[in-house]
C-alpha cells in the first residue's frame, strides 16, 4: 500500500500524445493568441497588486511559513478538524482513492433520492471525475460557476484552474448558448450571456436536492470551511439545497482562522489581481434548530489520492503547500503557448506537472516534468514559495531512475526510462571515463564532422542539426598554451 | 483498515518535526503595515466599496429610514425582504416603509417565492473593513443567510464607527474564533464574473446591485 492504486478512468495522454496536442495548439494562431492575451492580462493585474517587491517578499515568507507549519502537523490538524466539524454537526468522510470519494458522495445522494446536484467550483471534484460517476448513476451533476457551466455545456474540461473557459471566445459561447440552451437566440453581449446563465441556473438551485462545493481553506480550531468566490454560485450551492457536500484534499487544513488571513490576501491577488473577492463564505456547520435557511445536512469528504505519497518525502511535501491560485500557469511560457488542455491532467501548468504524478502515477505523467524550460517564473511568483523548478528536476530524475536506496518507489517510478536513453548515457559514461578512448573519439569526431547526419530524430524537428566543432576544447587549449 | 486509518498511518509514517507557530509573525506583519487613521476608516471603506460597484449613501443614524424610503422609490422596489425581530426591522415597521416583507418562516415552504417575487432585501452588518471595502455580514436565526444572496438588490446598513482597518483586525478584535455563526460572510460589492473573455459582468448569481447605507454621526454627511 505504499502507492495509491487508481482503478478509475482518468483521461490522460501519453508522452507522444502530449507533444502532438501541444504542437497542434502552437500551430493554431487563434488559440495561441487567446491564451497569450489572457495570460498577459492576468500577469499585469497581479503585478499591479504588488507594487512593493519587499512587502511582497515578506508576505510570501509569511504565507510559506503558515503552509509549512500546517503541513508539519498535518495529522494532528486533521484530527482536530474532524473533532470540531463533528461537534458542529458536520459528517466527516475519508477517501483514499477517487472511487472511494465518488462512492461516498453517491451514497449520500441516493439516501436523499437525488436527481440533481448543483456544483460550485471544485477542482478536487474534477480530479476524482465526480461528474462521470454521477452521470453513470443517473444523477445530473450540474456545474454552476459560469466558466464551468460553459465548459460543461460544450462537453469539455476546464483549461485553467481559476478561469475554466479561458480558451473560449464570446462568439463561441454565443453559438454554444444558442445551440444548447432552449429558447435562446444568438447574442455576443456578455451581460446578456451571463443573464442567460443566471436564469437557467437559478431554477436549478431551487430544484437541486444536493449542493456540492470545494474548500479553499479548512480551519481545524473552529471546524470551519472557507470558500472564495465572486459569483455567488458557491453560496447558492452551500445554502439553498437541503444537503451540502464539500470535498477537499487533505492538505487544505490550517490551524487557526487567523492563519487564513494572509493566505486569502495572497490567493486572490496572485490569481486574478483582485485585492479581495466578492464573497468570502465561512461555513461552520449545517442549519441549526431555529434557523430559517441553510442545508439541513452537511458533509465533508477528505480525499488523499496520492497526497500521502507527496507528504512522505520532505522535498516533495512542498507540493502540498499549494493554495491553487494559478499564478504559476499564468506566468509559464509553456502554458501560455499550449493552454490547459494539452497536458491531459486535471491540473495543468507547472503545479499540474508536480502534483499529477502523485495522483496518476509517473507512468501516465512522466513526460510532463520535462515539458519545462526551467525558466523559474513559476517558483518566483508562487505565493507560498513552492520551489517548482527544483521539484520538476526531482521528478524528471524519479521518472527515469530506480528509487534511491532507503526511499519507497513513487507510483510509476522509473516509467520514463527508455532503453535508448539508458544505452546513450551508459555509452557517454564509458567514453568520458576513459581518457585515451575519449581522445580518440574527439579526434575522429572533429576530423569527420562533415559526416554528421542532418536528420537527428526529434532534435532536428525544430532545431538545426548538432555538428561537432572543428577543434575540440582540448585542442584549442593546447594551442593557446603553446603561444 | 478503513480509508481513514490508512491515510493517518501513511501521514504518521512520514518524518515530520513541528515547525514554530506563525502566530507571532502574523501579528508582527499586520502591526508593521501602515494604518489608516481611525477618523478616515469609514471614508476609505466607502471609496473602496464604491470602486467594487456598490452604491454608498452616507446618512445620519437618525435619518436612514428616510433615505431607505427614497431608495425604495427610486429603484421601484415593490417587495422588500426584512428581518422583523431586529432593531432595524422594527424601525422600518414603525416608519411604515412600503412593500415590507418579513422573513419570518423557514425557507422550505416559500423558496420559489423568494427567488421569483422579492425585489430587494435589507440586512444589518457586523462592521466593515476599510482596506478592501468589505462588509462583515453575520446571519443568524432572525436575519437568515439567503437575504444577502437571492434578491436582486441587497441593501446593507453599515455603522461608520464599526469600520476596522483590516480583516485581521476584525477577526482578532471581534473574537471570531470564539463564536462563529453557521455562516459568516465577507461581502465586497455585488455578485460578478469575468468568466467570458475576462469581461466583467455584474449579477452573475447573487445580487445585481449592492446599496450601502453608511450610518454616521448627526453632523456628518
Amino acid at each position: 500500500m505504499s502507492t495509491p492504486q487508481t482503478t478509475h478512468h482518468i483521461q490522460f495522454v501519453s508522452g507522444n500524445e502530449f507533444k502532438r496536442r501541444a504542437a497542434g495548439i502552437v500551430a493554431d494562431p487563434f488559440l495561441k493568441k487567446s491564451f497569450r492575451g489572457a495570460m498577459d492580462f492576468l500577469m499585469m493585474k497581479r503585478a499591479a497588486q504588488f507594487p512593493d517587491p519587499e512587502l511582497l517578499e515578506r508576505q510570501r515568507d509569511l504565507a510559506e511559513h503558515i503552509r509549512r507549519y500546517s503541513l508539519s502537523k498535518l495529522p494532528e490538524l486533521l484530527e482536530q478538524l474532524e473533532t470540531n466539524l463533528k461537534k458542529n454537526g458536520v459528517q466527516v468522510h475519508w477517501a483514499e482513492t477517487p472511487d472511494e470519494a465518488n462512492a461516498i458522495i453517491l451514497d449520500i445522494c441516493r439516501r436523499h433520492d437525488t436527481k440533481l446536484m448543483v456544483k460550485g467550483k471544485s477542482m478536487v471534484s474534477e480530479e476524482v471525475e465526480l461528474n462521470h460517476a454521477m452521470d453513470a448513476a443517473g444523477i445530473e451533476a450540474l456545474e454552476s460557476d459560469m466558466g464551468e457551466y460553459i465548459v460543461q455545456l460544450a462537453g469539455e474540461k476546464p483549461s485553467h484552474i481559476i478561469m475554466p473557459a479561458i480558451h473560449k471566445t464570446k462568439q463561441q459561447i454565443a453559438e454554444l448558448f444558442a445551440a444548447k440552451v432552449p429558447g435562446v437566440s444568438y447574442t455576443e453581449d456578455v451581460d446578456a450571456l451571463i443573464q442567460i446563465g443566471r436564469d437557467v441556473l437559478r431554477k436549478k438551485f431551487m430544484e437541486a436536492e444536493v449542493g456540492l462545493s470545494g474548500v479553499n481553506f479548512a480551519v481545524a480550531e473552529t471546524g470551519t470551511i472557507c470558500l472564495v468566490e465572486n459569483e455567488g454560485n458557491g453560496r447558492m450551492c452551500t445554502t439553498v439545497p437541503d444537503v451540502h457536500i464539500a470535498i477537499t484534499g487533505i492538505e487544505k487544513v490550517v490551524e487557526k482562522l487567523e492563519h487564513v488571513v494572509p493566505l486569502y490576501g495572497l490567493l486572490t491577488r496572485s490569481a486574478t489581481g483582485q485585492a479581495i473577492t466578492t464573497y468570502f463564505n465561512v461555513i461552520t456547520g449545517p442549519r441549526k434548530s431555529g434557523e430559517k435557511d441553510g442545508p439541513k445536512e452537511m458533509h465533508l469528504v477528505l480525499v488523499d489520492n496520492g497526497r500521502t505519497q507527496a507528504f512522505a518525502d520532505e522535498q516533495l511535501r512542498q507540493t502540498l503547500q499549494c493554495i491553487r491560485c494559478g499564478a504559476c500557469m499564468n506566468h509559464c511560457p509553456v502554458y501560455t503557448r499550449i493552454g490547459g488542455h494539452a497536458y491531459g491532467t486535471t491540473y495543468p501548468g507547472p503545479i499540474g506537472k508536480i502534483v499529477s504524478p502523485h495522483m496518476m502515477g509517473l507512468g501516465a505523467t512522466h513526460v510532463l516534468p520535462g515539458a519545462s524550460t526551467l525558466c523559474g517564473a513559476c517558483g518566483e511568483v508562487c505565493p507560498v514559495k513552492i520551489p517548482i523548478p527544483d521539484l520538476l528536476i526531482r521528478l524528471r530524475e524519479e521518472a527515469t531512475h530506480e528509487a534511491k536506496p532507503g526511499h519507497a518507489p513513487l507510483f510509476g517510478q522509473g516509467a520514463g526510462k527508455t532503453a535508448f536513453a539508458s544505452f546513450a548515457f551508459k555509452g557517454f559514461a564509458f567514453l568520458y571515463s576513459r581518457p585515451a578512448l575519449y581522445r580518440l573519439f574527439t579526434w575522429a569526431a572533429t576530423r569527420f564532422r562533415a559526416l554528421t547526419p542532418g536528420n537527428q530524430a526529434g532534435w532536428t524537428k525544430t532545431r538545426t542539426p548538432l555538428t561537432p566543432a572543428k577543434k575540440s576544447l582540448r585542442d584549442l587549449l593546447a594551442e593557446r598554451n603553446k603561444h | 483498515m478503513s480509508a481513514r486509518d490508512n491515510i493517518f498511518r501513511k501521514l504518521r509514517a512520514a518524518s515530520t518535526t513541528t515547525l514554530p507557530s506563525p502566530d507571532a509573525a502574523i501579528t508582527a506583519h499586520y502591526a508593521s503595515l501602515p494604518r489608516t487613521a481611525k477618523a478616515d476608516l469609514a471614508k476609505e471603506f466607502a471609496e473602496k466599496i464604491t470602486a467594487w460597484h456598490a452604491e454608498v449613501h452616507a446618512v445620519p443614524r437618525s435619518g436612514w429610514v428616510a433615505k431607505l424610503q427614497e431608495v425604495v422609490v427610486a429603484k421601484g422596489i415593490a417587495s422588500l425582504l426584512y428581518a422583523p425581530a431586529t432593531a432595524h426591522g422594527k424601525a422600518m415597521e414603525a416608519a411604515g416603509v412600503g412593500g415590507l416583507k418579513p422573513y419570518d418562516k423557514p425557507i422550505d415552504g416559500w423558496k420559489q417565492e423568494l427567488f421569483e417575487n422579492v425585489d430587494a432585501a435589507i440586512t444589518g452588518t457586523r462592521g466593515a473593513i476599510a482596506e478592501t471595502g468589505t462588509m462583515i455580514v453575520w446571519p443568524d436565526a432572525d436575519e437568515p443567510r439567503l437575504m444577502s444572496l437571492v434578491p436582486p438588490i441587497h441593501i446593507a446598513l453599515v455603522d461608520a464607527d464599526a469600520v476596522m482597518p483590516t480583516l485581521y483586525d476584525a477577526i482578532t478584535q471581534q473574537g471570531w474564533s470564539q463564536g462563529l455563526p453557521t455562516n459568516a460572510l465577507l461581502i465586497t460589492g455585488p455578485s460578478k464574473t469575468a468568466d467570458i473573455q475576462q469581461t466583467l459582468a455584474y449579477g452573475a448569481h447573487g445580487p445585481k446591485e449592492l446599496i450601502v447605507l453608511l450610518l454616521t454621526g448627526e453632523d456628518a454627511q
